[in-house]
């Protein structure tokens, strides 16, 4: 099965209204070039899923300046100024999960299980309107899992077969986002032939992606 | 490291280094918290943590690499017998109590050990980031802020009245005139920082707080 696509065939994965998670930590481990294919696509009311809305002019920001996001759910928005402007203007809807939390429902998501029980948030607003379980006398909420219909990866490294490698601290978000939509996508910097890769070495195993684009190939 | 206090900031980030045990893993904020490992003395070295998934955080050294940023975004370098990973397994270490502590800087602090830091209603709603998983499931908190707000009000309260990052999360609260542990009992003053004398402390503080057997000894002496 050939896995690799160019960036007019990424768009074909986008649809309006979709739920669009992608990888990265302020830009790092974001795959640009797929968002750059997501913004073109002009597909409109995503709900993105990612740590946070990065910067105006990189990560995942540019899909917030440009009106395409509907809802974002995010541990943090504030280096991207536009996302809270356009919360406050009522334009979009911001949903602010503890980063450890989020990380935990993406899992949970890719995982199969019904949500974590995270003691992150008990007596804060973020306990408003979930229920509370208390395990062994310790209180906890119950976080759901989250799921999309597209994530978009980023690797350094991927064989032909998907098998990734990630790089430094670009990793982040990337591994568990894999399990948990219903296409994954990857942008890679390099890829190398089926075999080149040890499985040891190995990060995320190909079996999860579904389609790779090579940064700097076709168009 | 002998170096001269000349601002609050300093002050602070000075005493945070004193609470650091040789091989402690640790956690810093953004802003003050990461002033911290300027101060420890020769003979402790931290294991920094960074959460955006690795440990052995250390200074940029030679080129910057893209792909490695602190917790800030900001590009940063990664020490010998450092490791990386993804998001999940750093937050399984923070969560699951494999921090020995964390310094964050605070909005508000209160008698009852909750904190505040991550939003002022109507004005500024960056998001909790990482702060709330840290705050619950580090093992020890240490709040490192100046003592009274731009406009000269006590952040340490008797009950905090911005949105809370933690219920009942914090240990310590170190500040540019005091230092300050929290106990079921409310706080305790343990320190004044030197030249800083009881009655400003008293001045400053809107808490109400019992004076620790330390101060009581120095202000005998």
């Amino acid at each position: 099965m050939n896995k690799i696509i160019s960036l007019d065939e990424a768009t074909s994965f986008f649809k309006d209204g979709m739920t669009i998670m992608a990888g990265g930590f302020m830009g790092v481990g974001t795959p640009e070039d797929l968002v750059s294919a997501l913004l073109e696509a002009d597909v409109k009311d995503i709900t993105l899923i990612a740590n946070d809305t990065a910067f105006t002019e990189s990560g995942v920001g540019p899909l917030i300046v440009n009106h395409r996001v509907k809802k974002v759910i995010a541990s943090h928005i504030g280096t991207n100024p536009e996302t809270g402007r356009q919360m406050i203007a009522g334009e979009m809807e911001v949903e602010l999960v503890p980063q450890g939390t989020l990380a935990e429902r993406v899992r949970a998501g890719g995982a199969g299980l019904g949500g974590i029980l995270t003691p992150t948030g008990v007596g804060t607003v973020v306990e408003e309107g979930k229920e509370k379980l208390t395990v062994d006398g310790r209180e906890y909420l119950l976080e759901k899992p989250l799921r999309a219909e597209v994530a978009l990866l980023k690797a350094y490294k991927a064989d032909k077969s998907g098998n990734l490698v990630y790089h430094r601290s670009a990793r982040n978000f990337n591994p568990f986002m894999a399990l948990a939509a219903d296409h994954v996508i990857v942008q890679v910097e390099k890829l190398v032939e089926v075999g080149e890769i040890d499985p040891d070495e190995v990060m995320t195993p190909g079996i999860l992606v579904d389609k790779i684009y090579v940064q700097g190939g076709s168009k | 490291m002998v170096q001269t206090l000349v601002n609050p900031k300093q002050i602070i980030a000075a005493r945070v280094a004193k609470e650091m045990r040789d091989g402690d893993v640790v956690n810093l904020g953004i802003g003050l918290p990461t002033m911290m490992p300027n101060y420890l003395p020769d003979n402790v070295n931290v294991i920094l943590q960074s959460e955006n998934g690795y440990v052995g955080l250390g200074p940029l050294e030679g080129e910057i690499d893209p792909d490695l940023v602190n917790a800030g975004g900001q590009p940063s370098g990664i020490l010998p017998g450092g490791a990386f990973f993804d998001s999940v397994f750093s937050f399984e270490l923070i969560r699951g109590g494999h921090v020995d502590v964390t310094v964050l800087g605070g909005l508000e602090a209160d008698a009852k050990g909750n904190l505040a830091n991550w939003m002022v209603p109507g004005k500024m709603v960056p998001g909790m980031g990482g702060a709330m998983d840290l705050v619950t499931g580090a093992k020890k908190v240490i709040v490192a802020m100046e003592h009274t707000a731009k406009n000269g009000s006590s952040k340490i309260l008797e009950e905090c009245r911005l949105p809370l990052t933690g219920k009942g999360v914090v240990d310590l609260i170190v500040t540019e005139l005091a230092v300050f542990r929290v106990t079921e009992e409310g706080l305790v003053l343990e320190e004044l920082q030197d030249g800083v004398d009881l009655e400003t402390v008293k001045e400053k503080t809107e808490a109400s707080f019992k004076i620790g057997p330390k101060v009581v000894l120095d202000l005998v002496s």
